[in-house]
């Protein structure tokens, strides 16, 4: 059996241990005393910050109606082939709407894609993180559970001016 | 011959072709709006200006005539300086909604926008408004602000359809389309314009909003409205048929098809009386049965009566696969009395497209019953009468709907075994029903009015089919869907070719016919009926061939 090669030998001292061993007691102590960074979630949740990319939602306008025309850019765009749209008209000046909004996230891989190829701004990415679901069937997100008001969008809207050309 | 160089590339021409023409066909693509092969120049879109050698200005491609040696240049600076002014000007107006414009997708004025403009507009005013969602006829919508003022409307109008309805209105940027005062534009060819509109002002209201043109696939195929078989490509998203578009071919059709054979050939395919799985009568009511189970009654039934008892009768709807795998079956059950209904609509022909035979394959059909010596369809209705024929094998034909007394003599059968797409009459007095693959669903040949046999091919699928395996085209939705996601479960029917379904019958009657594929019964055909004489499939191919059947003339 060949010998084994070392990349380093070791010093004397480090051969010892002790020093080490003082070095690693040192850092517990100074971690038990240092403010704890830990959430306790589900009870405290994280907010995250406007830059931050959860489910893609559907932006409400606040006469109710949603934003979108159902161009099928988000759905043509999506690498995962999450978004399913079905158009119809509307008598609204729009023309169009979807009929049929839908988001399967198992495929979602949050992106962004929709977000940045819509040329309407009616689809961001929320900091909506907690996502459950027990089958595949109720994974597939329609219009009820997409569309969120446009107030409660507002910093991710406002992101959106100041850096997306 | 004499010559021009475009390009660099030395082309002969004919005297008396314009420049654009002989790019064209030399392969090289000058951009353009408002030329069209098949109508007359306007030469107002300017899109196509091209530098000739020699000549002070720029020249308008579509109006200029090639001459012996000139030189052209399509990609020189001046003309490219040209198309992006150009460009500049006409999207100066546009209202740039793409996002909710039908055309999008296939649309000239988007590529050239991609591909020719400068990428930003210097205008800052306030554009233009015109009208928007007029109802110019009964099958379109006008949208004003997405006109760019090309007349080629105009002109379909009133050189293709002749109908003389559409006129621009005002003047300069606020130019737009009107029909005339208390006219509306309809006009049986009306929707052709739809498809040469290059931008989306005119769109289908049929189609209108109902799928992206890139989330569909597209499948040559063959009206089935009338004898003309007008050249047809089916768009489909999720296995439903939603849109039906024209194919070019000079033979038959050129570029253009009628609204009927747009609006009113595919709906069937998708409809709520789909027949979907076999059925035979038990207690006096149609039951679903396996196939198995109804090809074994059938069988069963038929080997009951003698062969004077029995008629066939085929279909002018169904391809010559079809019919000739029935007169193939009558052979061997030696029944003597087979033939077709005609379907003809006297009075409803023009001399643009409409032919009065409603039905896609009468002349396929006669092609191949020509051997047989029975009775006749008048024949058979008589013998069903006289109480002799007293079974009946109907294929793709609705016999019930001819007349009353039609429907009658179908009630008097003892047997009464149908192929069908779509429930109706005949299926409602049927003993046994099959379920016939409709056109947009299996591979044939139909025989168009001119002796043309040209090809139907697959673009819905059936339960018993797999769009890949079986070669069919595919969107990006049927190519990447799995059968958990939502837009991909567009039902498909239990249903099969009438060739198939008679080829099995056959065996469960102890016959012998066999075939795998469509492509087999045609070699077939070839081989046994004259007119069809060292044909196949690839023979025919995209734009179909030719007969050599003399009395067939006519174009
Ligand atoms: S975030 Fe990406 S993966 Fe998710 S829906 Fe949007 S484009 Fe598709
Ligand atoms: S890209 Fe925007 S406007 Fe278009 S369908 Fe998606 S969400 Fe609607
Ligand atoms: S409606 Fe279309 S085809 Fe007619 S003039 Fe306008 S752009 Fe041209
Ligand atoms: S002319 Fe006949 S074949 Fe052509 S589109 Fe109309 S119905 Fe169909």
């Amino acid at each position: 059996m060949a010998e084994k090669k070392r990349l380093k030998n070791l010093t004397f001292l480090e051969k010892m241990y002790i020093p080490e061993i003082v070095k690693g007691l040192a850092l517990t102590l100074k971690q038990m005393l240092s403010p704890s960074v830990t959430m306790q979630y589900p009870e405290v949740k994280f907010e995250p910050p406007a830059s931050y990319r959860g489910r893609p939602v559907l932006v409400q306008e606040t006469n109710g109606t949603e934003r979108c025309v159902a161009c099928g850019l988000c759905s043509r765009v999506c690498p995962a082939l999450a978004i399913e749209v079905q158009a119809a008209e509307t008598e609204l000046e729009k023309e169009r709407y979807p009929q049929k909004f839908e988001i399967n996230m198992l495929r979602c891989i949050f992106c962004g894609f929709c977000e940045e190829v819509c040329p309407e701004e009616a689809i961001v990415m929320s900091k909506d993180y907690e996502l459950v679901f027990q089958n595949r069937e109720s994974a597939i997100y329609g219009k009820d559970k997409l569309l969120v008001p446009v107030d409660e969008l507002k910093d991710r809207i406002d992101f959106l001016r100041k850096f997306k050309k | 011959m004499p010559t021009i160089t475009i390009d660099g590339k030395q082309i002969e021409f004919k005297q008396g072709q314009t420049v654009i023409e002989v790019a064209y066909e030399a392969g090289v693509e000058i951009p353009h709006f408002c030329y069209h092969p098949k109508l007359s120049i306007s030469g107002n879109c300017r899109v196509c200006l091209v530098e000739i050698e020699k000549m002070p200005k720029l020249a308008i491609s579509c109006a200029t005539l090639a001459g012996d040696g000139m030189v052209v240049h399509t990609n020189s600076a001046k003309t490219l300086e040209a198309r992006n002014a150009v460009m500049e000007f006409i999207l100066i107006n546009h209202p740039l909604d793409c996002p909710i414009c039908d055309e999008a997708g296939e649309c000239k004025l988007q590529d050239y926008a991609y591909a020719h403009s400068r990428g930003e507009s210097r205008f800052e005013e306030i554009k233009n408004r015109k009208e928007k969602r007029v109802q110019l006829g009964p099958r379109i919508k006008f949208d004003g602000d997405r006109c760019i003022s090309c007349s080629r409307c105009i002109r379909f109008s009133d050189e293709i359809a002749k109908s003389n309805q559409l006129t621009f209105t005002n003047r300069g940027d606020k130019v737009t389309i009107s029909t005339f005062p208390g006219e509306s534009f309809d006009n049986p060819y009306s929707m052709n314009t739809v498809d040469i509109c290059p931008v989306g002002a005119l769109t289908n209201n049929d189609f209108r909003f109902k799928s992206r043109v890139w989330e569909m696939s597209f499948t040559d195929s063959i009206c089935v409205g009338c004898a003309r078989g007008c050249n047809t490509e089916i768009g489909v998203r999720n296995n439903e048929i939603l849109r039906l578009t024209p194919r070019q071919n000079e033979e038959v059709n050129s570029f253009w098809m009628c609204d009927n054979g747009r609006l009113n050939t595919f709906k069937n395919v998708n409809a709520e009386d789909r027949i979907d799985g076999t059925f035979v009568r038990k207690e006096g009511q149609l039951q679903k049965v396996n196939w198995d189970e109804a090809l074994e009654v059938a069988a069963k039934s038929l080997k009951e009566y003698k062969s004077g008892e029995i008629a066939f009768v085929g279909s002018a709807f169904a391809t010559c696969e079809d019919n000739f795998v029935l007169a193939k079956l009558a052979k061997q059950l030696n029944i003597a009395s087979v033939d077709f209904a005609r379907h003809s609509v006297a009075g409803d022909q023009d001399d643009i497209l409409i032919r009065e035979d409603k039905t896609p394959n009468t002349a396929g059909a006669e092609l191949v019953f020509t051997k047989t010596n029975g009775a006749k369809l008048e024949g058979i209705f008589r013998l069903i009468k006289e109480g002799k024929v007293k079974t009946l094998f109907v294929m793709e034909d609705d016999l019930g709907s001819i007349n009353d007394e039609w429907e009658q003599a179908l009630g008097m059968l003892d047997l009464l075994i149908v192929t069908a797409t779509n429930s109706n009459k005949t299926t409602a007095l049927a003993d046994i029903v099959f379920p016939a693959a409709s056109y947009a669903e299996k591979h044939g040949t139909f025989v168009n009015f001119q002796g043309r046999v040209q090809r139907i091919r697959p673009a819905v699928s059936l339960d018993e089919m797999d769009r890949a395996l079986d070669g069919m085209n595919m969107s990006r939705w049927d190519k990447f869907g799995t059968k958990f996601d939502r837009w991909n479960q567009g039902h498909k029917y239990d249903a099969k070719p009438s060739w198939k379904i008679l080829a099995q019958l056959s065996s469960h009657l102890g016959g012998k016919i066999k075939y795998e594929m469509a492509e087999e019964v045609f070699a077939e055909i070839a081989n046994s009926v004259d007119a069809f004489k060292g044909l196949d499939y690839d023979e025919i191919g995209e734009l179909g061939i030719q007969l050599k059947i003399s009395e067939k003339v006519e174009k």
